[in-house]
C-alpha cells in the first residue's frame, strides 16, 4: 500500500460555496500527545516514530473505543522541523531495527508513513483508508473531517508527528553549501531567515497603522502563560518560566521587527486526535466536538513575498469562506485559535476573522486590552507554537479541549467555549477548522 | 557584502547573462502580457509556457524592508546586521526583487525612495541585481 495525497477536490477554497455538505456530520472525540523535547537524543523510544505512536494510542483510548474500531488514517508524512538528515550521515540501524522497519530505512526517524504506522501498530487490524496531508497538522484535520463526512473512513486516526535534530534550525541543506543555483539564489541569495516575509508583512503593517512591536508584548506574555498551563506543551514541560514584558523587548531580533520570542522553539512532539462520523461519536467516552465546516487558502504571492495588501484580502476571504460553510458569523467565535509562528502574524489571520469586530490595524490595540482565558475575548488561549513550541498543533488540541470543557487550567471562563477557529500556517496558504459544541 | 557564487541553470540563464551586460530582464507571458518573478517553466495566470525576457528600465521603489541580525547564511553572518529591502518595479509594482541597499546603513532605509538597480559580481564573476539609492 502506498498511501497518496489528499486530491485538490477535498479542499474547499473558493467562497461561494454554500454550508459545507458535512456541516456537523463529523466530530473530533480522542486526543493524545507525546511527550515533548528539544531535540532527538538518538534513542528509539524518543523518536518521532516512537513518539507518534505514543500519540495515536492515547488518542485511541481517549475515545474509549478499540483499536479494530479504526478504520482510517491521515497524517503528514513530512516530520521535518527545518533540521534535515545530511545526505551521507549514518542511519542508526539500533533504532530502524527497534521497530518494524518500511523500505526506507530514515521512516520512523525523519520522516514518517502511514505504512510505518501500520507496520508499528499491529492492533490497528482494520485500516482500510490511509492519506497524507502534507505540511501540516491544519492540513491533515480537514483532510480527515472530509474524508470521515465522504463515508471514506468512520473512525479515523489524525496525526502530525515532528523530529528535530542536532545543528542549528535551518542551517543544514542550502544553506550551508558554497555556491546557489540560479532559480534559488533569486531569492534566497539575501540571506533571509525564515521569520524575514512576516517581519516585512509587520513592517509594512506598523507603517500604515502607526503601530509599534512593542504592543506585541501582551500578546507574547499571554501567549506563553497559557502555554504554561498547557501541560503536553514543551515550555510547561521542560522549562516553566514565564516571560515579562521586560524580556521581550530586550530579546535579541532575528529579522527586525521579529525578535527571539516572535520565533518560535524548533521542538520535537507528536500529536493525534481520533475523528468520526456524529453518529458513531455520541456513544464514545469524550464529548463531541462537531466540525463545522473547513476551508483553505491556496493563494499564492504574485512576487517574492506576500505583500500586507495580499495578507490583508487573503485573510479576509478565509474568513468570509469559513464563516459561510459554517453557517455562523463572527459573533458566534467564543474563542479564536489562530496560528501564531511568527507571532507576528497572528494579527492577520485574527483581523481576516474580523474576531470581536477587529477591524484591519486594529489588533494590536486589542491586545491592550483583556485578552486573557479569563476574559471575555479569549485570544489564543492554547498559547500556540509561542508559548508550547513549534508543532502547529497546540491551537487544535486547545479548541477540541476547550469546547469539551476539559482545558483544565486552561479552560475559558469569561465565556462559554461553544465554538471556535483554529488553523494555519500562513496567512497566505493555510487550512482552518470551526468546531462547535452541538452540530449546527 | 560578500553573496555568495550564483550556478545558472538553463532555465535562468537568459536572466544572468543580461546581469552580466548589465541589463535586467523579467519574465513575461506573451499571451497575458504580463511580468513574472520569479520565474517559472509557465505563466502563473494562464498557464501558458510561452513566456520571453523582457528588459525593464531598472527603477523601482523601496517597498519595505527588514534588518537581518541572525542570518542563516554563514558568509553573511560578518556583515550582521543587515538591511533586506524589498523593491518594486516601476513597471509593474507587483514586482518585487530583494536588496541589501548596499551603501543604506542598517535600519535606516528610505521606504518609499526611487532606486536604480546596478550589478554586483559574486565570487565566480557571475553577476546579479542590486539596487541603490536615487537622491
Ligand atoms: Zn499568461
Amino acid at each position: 500500500m502506498v498511501t497518496q495525497n489528499a486530491p485538490d477536490s477535498m479542499f474547499r477554497t473558493q467562497e461561494g460555496l454554500g454550508l459545507w455538505e458535512h456541516r456537523g456530520k463529523v466530530a473530533a472525540v480522542g486526543v493524545g500527545h507525546s511527550l515533548t523535547s528539544r531535540r532527538w537524543d538518538g534513542k528509539a523510544e524518543t523518536s518521532v516514530g516512537a513518539n507518534s505512536i505514543t500519540a495515536l494510542r492515547q488518542a485511541i483510548a481517549d475515545a474509549g473505543i478499540s483499536p479494530d474500531e479504526v478504520d482510517g488514517i491521515v497524517l503528514d508524512p513530512g516530520t521535518t522541523t527545518g533540521a534535515h538528515w545530511q545526505e551521507g550521515d549514518p542511519i542508526p540501524m539500533d533504532v530502524v531495527n527497534a521497530f518494524n522497519p518500511s523500505s526506507d530505512p530514515l521512516d520512523g526517524i525523519a520522516k514518517l508513513s502511514a505504512e510505518w504506522i501500520l507496520k508499528n501498530m499491529p492492533e490497528l487490524t482494520n485500516v482500510k483508508f490511509t492519506m497524507n496531508g502534507t505540511g501540516c497538522m491544519s492540513k491533515a484535520i480537514v483532510v480527515a473531517a472530509q474524508a470521515v463526512g465522504d463515508g471514506l473512513t468512520n473512525n479515523c486516526l489524525v496525526l502530525k508527528g515532528w523530529h528535530n535534530l542536532e545543528g542549528r534550525y535551518y542551517q543544514g541543506g542550502a544553506n550551508a553549501q558554497q555556491g546557489r543555483p540560479g532559480l534559488a539564489a533569486i531569492s534566497s541569495l539575501w540571506g533571509t531567515p525564515a521569520s524575514y516575509g512576516t517581519a516585512l508583512q509587520f513592517a509594512a503593517y506598523c507603517r500604515k497603522y502607526g503601530k509599534t512591536h512593542d504592543m506585541m508584548a501582551p500578546f507574547i506574555i499571554n501567549s506563553r502563560r497559557n502555554g504554561l498551563l498547557f501541560p503536553e506543551g514543551f515550555w510547561a514541560q521542560n522549562r516553566p518560566e514565564g516571560l515579562t514584558e521586560e524580556d521581550y523587548l530586550a530579546a535579541r531580533w532575528i529579522a527586525k521587527p521579529a525578535n527571539l520570542y516572535d520565533n518560535d522553539i524548533p521542538i520535537m512532539a507528536s500529536a493525534a486526535y481520533l475523528f468520526t462520523t456524529a453518529e458513531r461519536a455520541k456513544d464514545m467516552k469524550q464529548k463531541p466536538v462537531y466540525i463545522l465546516n473547513h476551508v483553505s487558502s491556496r493563494t499564492r504571492a504574485r512576487s517574492l513575498t506576500p505583500t500586507l495588501e495580499e495578507v490583508e484580502a487573503d485573510t479576509a476571504r478565509t474568513g468570509r469562506m469559513l464563516y459561510e460553510g459554517a453557517g455562523i458569523t463572527a459573533d458566534d467565535l467564543s474563542f479564536e485559535n489562530m496560528y501564531d509562528g511568527f507571532t507576528l502574524f497572528h494579527q492577520f489571520h485574527m483581523e481576516g476573522l474580523r474576531y470581536r469586530g477587529v477591524q484591519n490595524g486594529e489588533a494590536l490595540d486589542f491586545y491592550q486590552t483583556d485578552i486573557s482565558i479569563e476574559g471575555p475575548n479569549p485570544v489564543s488561549p492554547s498559547g500556540g507554537n509561542c508559548g508550547s513550541g513549534r508543532t502547529r498543533f497546540w491551537m487544535h488540541t486547545d479548541s477540541i479541549q476547550q469546547i469539551q470543557q476539559r482545558a483544565g487550567a486552561r479552560q475559558i471562563t469569561g465565556v462559554k467555549a461553544e465554538i471556535g477557529v483554529s488553523g494555519g500556517p500562513m496567512p497566505l496558504g493555510g487550512d482552518f477548522t470551526i468546531w462547535s459544541s452541538t452540530p449546527g | 557584502m560578500p553573496k555568495q557564487a550564483v550556478v545558472p541553470d538553463d532555465f535562468t540563464k537568459p536572466y544572468y547573462d543580461a546581469c552580466n551586460q548589465g541589463k535586467l530582464v523579467i519574465q513575461n507571458c506573451k499571451s497575458c502580457n504580463i511580468l513574472q518573478h520569479p520565474p517559472a517553466p509557465a505563466c502563473r495566470e494562464c498557464n501558458a509556457s510561452d513566456m520571453e525576457w523582457k528588459e525593464v528600465s531598472g527603477r523601482g521603489t523601496i517597498y519595505e524592508y527588514g534588518v537581518i541580525h541572525d542570518c542563516p547564511v554563514a558568509s553573511l553572518q560578518a556583515d550582521q546586521p543587515f538591511n533586506v529591502a524589498v523593491i518594486m518595479l516601476d513597471e509593474d509594482q507587483g514586482i518585487q526583487m530583494y536588496s541589501h541597499l548596499p551603501g543604506v546603513p542598517a535600519d535606516e532605509v528610505p521606504v518609499g525612495s526611487k532606486v536604480e538597480v546596478i550589478f554586483e559580481e559574486t565570487p565566480n564573476g557571475q553577476k546579479v541585481p542590486e539596487w541603490k539609492v536615487v537622491n
